[in-house]
Formats: C-alpha cells, sequence, structure tokens
C-alpha cells in the first residue's frame, strides 16, 4: 500500500499517441507539467541521488558531513548484521508471499462467483485495508500478550505463547500479520480480474464436458496470469517496506529475529546515528526493488513496466 | 481444506444435467468457500475483540471472558484517549491528508494533461521519470529526504510530511490521471479548441469533469497511504503537539500498555473516520483501491 508499490491502470503509458503532435499548441502546454516536476525532484529525484552520495560520507544526523570515502561501505559490507537483515527480509518476503498468493486466488474466485454471498461477506472481509499498519501493530500487540492477552483471557494454553519473545514465532507472527492486512486487497484484485474472464469460455469448455476443477487449471488460472504477476509484484515488492508494522509490533525483536532492512536501515541511522551506513543500507534497499521489479517484468514476458502492471 | 476437493466434485456430477445455462452461478467453489468463511472469520475474531474491549473497563477486561461483550459498557477509555490529546492529533491528520492530496490532484492533474496534449522530448522524458518513479521504494530516500527538511528549517512542522508525501503521491496519480484523459474523445478537444478555449480553459472546463471519478480514486488511494503514513511523521516530526494519528497510537500504546481496553479504544477512535467514509462509499472506495490493478 505504500507509494512505491502501488501502480493501477496502464494503458499504453509512456506511448506517444500520434494524434497528440497534429492538435494545436502543443509547445504551451508544457508548462503545467513544471509543478509536479518540481515537487518530484526536489523530494523524490534529488533524495535518490542524494542516499547515494550519504553512502560516501560520514554524518551523524544533527553535525557536518564529512566525505569518508568508501568507509561506510566497508563497515556495512563486512557487518554481521547485513546478511542477516537480508535472510530476514527474504524470508518474510517469501513466506507471506506463498501464503498470500493461493489464498487469494482461492478467495478472489470465490468472492467472484456468488453474489449472494459476496455482499456479506464484503463489507466486513475488506476492513482490514482500510487500517493502518500502526493500528494493527498495536492491536495485535495487545492482542497476543501472553499475559493481558486474548489467550490469557480465554485461558486456552497453545493460544498463550509468548509470541512475540520467541525468535520463531515471532517471525511467523509477523507473516501472519501481514497476510491477515492484505489478503483481502489481494483478493479484491483477483475478484475483479475473474469477473473479466469471458464466460463464453466457461460455457464452451462446459460443453466439452470439463468440471469446475478442469475449468480452474485450464482457464482460470491461465487466465489470470498476468494478474498474478501484478499481484505478486506488489507483494514482493512492497514487502520491502514492512516498515511501520514491524517496527510498531516488535521493534525488530526478540534480538535481531524481524530486523528486516528497512528497520536496519532506521535503527542505524535515526536511533544509532550513523547516517553514512545506514545509506549504504538504503541504496542496497533501492538496488533489490529495482531489480525484482525488473525480474517481475521479466516473468510478465518483457512487457514493459506499467503496462505489465496492467495486469491481465 | 483438501477434503472439501472432494464435494466439489460430487456437486460437478450431480448438477451436471441442469447446468447449461447457468453454470457458473449453480456451483458451488467448496475450496474457495471454505478459504473465503475461514479467512472472514480470521479477520472478524480481532476485529470483534478489539470493539468489544474497548469498552469494557480494564478491572472487567481482566475478569470475564475476553469474547463476551461487556455487561455494562464503559465510555472511561474513550475519554481517556480524548483527553491525551486526540482532537490534536486528530486535526494533524486531517491537515496533512488534506494538505497533501489537494496539491497533489492539482499538480498531477496538471502534468497529465500536458502528458497527454502535448509532445516532445521534454514531455516524454518527464513521463518516464514518473514512471521510474513507481519502481522505486521511495521510503529508502528517507535519510535525503530528512537532510533536506532540516536545511529547509521546515523539522517539526505539519509542512515537513506534506510535501515528502506530495512527491510520492506524484508518480502513480500522473499514471491513472493520464490514462482517463487519454478516454476522452479527440473531438471534445477539438470543439474547444474551435470555440477559441485555450489548453488552460480545456483543462478546467473539458478534462476536469469528464475525468471525475479518476480524481476521486487518485484521492482515495493516496488519502488512505496518507492518513495511515507512519515514516514520514516519525522521522520528520518530533513534538507532542505536530503528531499525526498512527504516530499518536503508538506513543499511547508505550504510555498505556498495560491498560488494553484504553489502547483497543484509540485503535477505534483512530480508524472511526475511515470506517464511517467505508460506510459512506464502500463502492467508490474499494473501486479506488484497486483501480485498473485487475483490469
Amino acid at each position: 500500500m505504500s507509494t512505491s508499490t502501488t501502480a493501477p491502470s496502464v494503458r499504453q503509458a509512456g506511448v506517444a499517441r500520434p494524434g497528440a503532435r497534429r492538435v494545436g499548441g502543443t509547445g504551451s502546454v508544457a508548462w503545467m507539467a513544471l509543478p509536479a516536476l518540481a515537487i518530484f525532484i526536489a523530494f523524490g529525484l534529488i533524495p535518490l541521488f542524494g542516499v547515494l552520495a550519504l553512502s560516501f560520507t560520514k554524518w551523524d544526523g544533527i553535525g557536518v558531513i564529512h566525505p569518508a570515502g568508501l568507509d561506510s561501505w566497508r563497515a556495512e559490507l563486512s557487518d554481521p548484521g547485513l546478511p542477516h537483515a537480508l535472510y530476514v527480509t527474504f524470508l518474510i518476503m517469501i513466506l507471506s508471499w506463498a501464503f498470500q498468493t493461493p489464498a487469494s486466488i482461492l478467495i478472489g474466485v470465490f468472492l467472484a462467483g456468488h453474489e449472494r454471498y459476496r455482499g456479506v461477506l464484503a463489507v466486513f472481509f475488506f476492513i482490514p485495508v482500510l487500517l493502518s499498519s500502526a493500528a494493527i501493530a498495536v492491536a495485535f500487540k495487545a492482542l497476543l500478550d501472553p499475559n493481558f492477552g486474548l489467550g490469557a483471557g480465554l485461558g486456552i494454553p497453545w493460544l498463550s505463547k509468548d509470541w512475540l519473545g520467541d525468535e520463531k514465532l515471532a517471525v511467523g507472527v509477523v507473516i501472519f500479520i501481514v497476510s491477515w492486512q492484505f489478503i483481502p486487497f489481494h483478493s479484491l484484485i483477483y475478484q475483479g480480474a475473474v469477473r473479466q474472464i469471458p464466460k463464453t469460455m466457461y460455457e464452451a469448455s462446459a460443453i466439452e464436458g470439463a468440471g469446475r476443477i478442469r475449468q480452474f487449471w485450464s482457464i482460470t488460472l491461465p487466465q489470470l496470469k498476468y494478474t498474478i504477476i501484478t499481484s505478486s509484484t506488489l507483494m514482493v515488492v512492497g514487502s520491502l517496506t514492512f516498515f511501520d508494522l514491524i517496527y510498531v509490533l516488535t521493534a525488530g525483536g526478540p534480538g535481531d529475529a524481524t530486523r528486516v532492512l528497512a528497520l536496519d536501515m532506521y535503527i542505524t541511522g535515526f536511533q544509532a546515528n550513523v547516517m553514512g551506513q545506514a545509506s549504504v543500507i538504503a541504496v542496497i534497499l533501492v538496488l533489490i526493488g529495482l531489480a525484482l521489479a525488473l525480474m517481475f517484468r521479466r516473468i510478465g514476458g518483457g512487457r514493459s513496466y506499467d503496462s505489465q502492471l496492467e495486469g491481465a | 481444506m483438501t477434503d472439501t476437493l472432494t464435494p466439489t466434485s460430487e456437486t460437478e456430477t450431480r448438477a451436471e444435467p441442469k447446468v447449461r445455462q447457468h453454470r457458473r452461478l449453480r456451483h458451488w467453489n467448496w475450496l474457495g468457500g471454505a478459504a473465503g468463511w475461514v479467512w472472514l472469520i480470521i479477520v472478524m475474531v480481532p476485529i470483534y475483540w478489539i470493539v468489544i474491549t474497548s469498552f469494557k473497563t480494564q478491572s472487567n477486561y481482566y475478569a470475564t471472558n475476553p469474547l463476551k461483550p461487556p455487561a455494562s459498557p464503559t465510555l472511561a477509555n474513550y475519554k481517556l484517549v480524548l483527553d491525551n490529546d486526540f482532537v490534536t492529533y486528530f486535526v494533524n491528520s486531517v491537515i496533512v491528508t488534506l494538505g497533501a492530496i489537494v496539491p497533489t490532484l492539482i499538480v498531477s492533474f496538471m502534468a497529465a494533461f500536458a502528458i497527454v496534449r502535448g509532445g516532445g522530448w521534454f514531455l516524454r522524458g518527464v513521463n518516464s521519470m514518473f514512471l521510474m518513479g513507481l519502481a522505486i521504494p521511495l521510503q529508502a530516500t528517507i535519510i535525503p529526504v530528512y537532510l533536506i527538511i532540516i536545511k529547509l528549517k521546515l523539522y517539526d512542522s505539519l509542512l515537513a510530511i506534506i510535501l515528502p508525501s506530495i512527491a510520492f503521491a506524484i508518480p502513480l496519480s500522473v499514471l491513472v490521471l493520464s490514462n482517463f484523459i487519454r478516454d476522452v474523445p479527440k473531438e471534445l478537444f477539438e470543439s474547444m479548441r474551435v470555440d477559441g478555449a485555450n489548453e488552460w480553459t480545456t483543462l478546467w472546463r473539458l478534462a476536469m469533469p469528464l475525468t471525475r471519478p479518476a480524481l476521486v480514486t487518485v484521492a482515495i488511494y493516496n488519502g488512505l497511504a496518507i492518513w495511515n503514513g507512519f515514516l514520514l511523521p516519525l522521522i520528520l516530526t518530533q513534538s507532542p503537539g505536530k503528531r499525526t494519528l498512527p504516530l499518536a497510537l503508538w506513543t499511547f500504546q508505550g504510555q498505556y500498555g498495560v491498560n488494553v481496553p484504553a489502547v483497543l479504544a484509540s485503535v477505534v477512535l483512530t480508524t472511526l473516520p475511515i470506517l464511517i467514509l467505508y460506510a459512506i462509499g464502500r463502492r467508490q472506495l474499494l473501486s479506488g483501491l484497486t483501480a485498473g490493478f485487475s483490469k
């Protein structure tokens, strides 16, 4: 849901329309792009190059910025915290993707097919989409409390574990809450996509005697190919920015069990005040984001990034 | 969940003779149905627990079944939350959200209009740059943003949150809006021109009214992201008087962590405005959230 991970409908964006130039007075509209351009350059583009520049400096966040060559890079790349943060980031990314995708497809197909149930389900089902990550984390932190939470209150032993105090459990809890927050959103995407599959395809295969399950594998799933890529791009690139949820829920703990890259950047920069090294982590984050976006673009069959996000 | 597969194929064969017309409606998708209902329960139980607990007293909360509604609901938790300056935080959140969304819509619409109506290397370059902005996790640029905000002497002000929020929202907004402006029939632009209207007038009198649904979509999508934003307020402000709601929630939990009902009342209270909007325009809101994702 963060800005970086989002990209609704794109038709022919970036493709200059042949007719556009014929229309008179084209030169006179270019200035209209300037305000947006100025703000984006000031708070988007300059920071993007700025983060690279800052990775070659030494700065405590308050005082003077000193050039430091490759010092920050050397320090960060030899820091055992980096491989660990990368491991946790990819672990949470892959496991939450692997759980959310089949669940969202199943639920999306279900929601698309049955009008009666859809109305009842949908009203409540989509509420998590509206909540802030901070609110969700605050609520679950209270709910999972081993002494005062839901499990303790109900007196159910297996529910009153120290969910956020155990390293393995904490990672599982993060993946569960991420799914809790985003499965409704992705189901919504799949619901829309399934509705666009021509009914005639199902009718034709029904005449040939294909059952419901056959139809799912031979029609629904292939037709959803680009939606799966869109949804996966959003999930995977979006998982790089799970900062607020994890920060409020565990602050990276217990120990560093849930210290993902984005959190590592924040803690290094704004709590330990080592901005140079934090900038190195930020550059790594940008590179991973770009690499993943390119990877999904290739899987999408070389369609350009924007039109790939268009979905099916 | 695997055993639900069997009923599916059974229904399949039983219903076979009369399915020809309403095949898709008649068939129960058991696996999807089970997943849907199970997940609904998983979604609803925490929400139900949050709401009922927020009306319990602290001592009552420890003494009773956590899933049983309170016998005598109390508003004391809500009073505690409100007494902790939540009105200030609410006003801050409204200022930040509106202060970011209105300029975002105006500058993005102008840029989208220029990109669709104009040509040449400059506008094509601008367009590619915004597209690139979509592929980059902009949160990773927070350290230079922090530096810039300090240099502009804007640190610890609401404007410090607003300006980067606009920049982060522009790429997507331009993209969605330019797609909708492309759908406006060329003849309409042509007739405006024949009538002697310049591009500026055309933008306000023709393109803007015709693409209002797209503007609503963009406003909802970005508005929700900014309202719920946590990182920018965390890093770019400091004093309690500049807190927005998500940040206030977090500090409130730090302060009253043991008082579970009060913490949950703060969660309900900060979400209430969004839920009211959801109740008023559910369809619009949901389609705004996924605009075009599944086209």
